[in-house]
């Protein structure tokens, strides 16, 4: 199974390795990102994360099927939130399913690292004590997102 | 066009989105930038320092010295920070 999905509403994580488990590959390796609770040493109120309706999907479609090309998996997953999150909220979940453990950590790795540079979504944070500010992009995501090229 | 601004470029341009016909000349998304920024204070703030742009062209990432070509839409954003 391959499963993409930009949406607001939480989603479970359980049930969505359940899925992937379902397929008897025999291995799931997964990442979930979490809105934090600081930022540069500022207790955030909240993370509002908006994306590009229309490429996202498009993009993210296109790393589900570069992981199921490279490697041999029975299913992958990617879902990502959009809207006002608060601290502890789900961000993303990427996973990934296969016969061999070393196959499903690399490509739910290769998953993560390559939405963060390849998927267009930006976050602003909210800070406890007043005013927000856009995120910015991360060097080390950029050569993170490369490694795989 | 439907040019399209995120994040930060759209607070500071003040839209998310607009049609506009660019004068011929404009060959490539940073011509098309500094046409822009000559619109408004908002539009110079956002365009300020091109190294901190990106763009697409009909929602496929493209570079700022590409040629626009036939594109129906093209975006500017920063560089993006999901996940």
């Amino acid at each position: 199974m391959r499963r993409v999905s930009v949406q607001e509403a939480d989603f479970d994580a359980g049930a969505e390795l359940a899925a992937l488990a379902a397929d008897g590959a025999g291995g799931v390796a997964s990442f979930i990102g979490v809105v934090r609770a600081e930022s540069g040493g500022q207790k955030l109120v909240a993370m509002r994360l908006e994306h590009y309706p229309g490429m996202t999907e498009t993009m993210l479609a296109r790393l589900a099927e570069a992981a199921m090309a490279r490697w041999a998996l029975s299913g992958c997953t990617i879902i990502h939130r959009v809207g006002r999150l608060t601290p502890g909220a789900n961000i993303v979940l990427v996973a990934a399913a296969s016969r061999h453990r070393a196959e499903a950590l690399a490509a739910a790795a290769y998953l993560i690292d390559r939405l963060k540079t390849e998927a267009p979504f930006w976050k602003a944070e909210e800070f406890c004590a007043g005013g927000e500010a856009w995120v910015a992009a991360r060097p080390e995501d950029e050569a993170a997102g490369k490694s795989w090229a | 066009m439907r040019i399209l601004y995120f994040a930060w470029l759209r607070e500071k341009i003040g839209v998310g989105q607009e049609e506009f016909a660019p004068p011929a000349g404009t060959l490539t998304p940073r011509d098309l930038a500094l046409v822009l920024s000559a619109r408004g204070p908002g539009y110079a703030a956002a365009f300020a320092d091109m190294r901190l742009i990106r763009c697409a062209l009909d929602r496929e990432f493209a570079g700022l010295d590409e040629s626009l070509g036939a594109a129906a839409e093209v975006a500017f954003f920063p560089p993006v920070t999901g996940g």
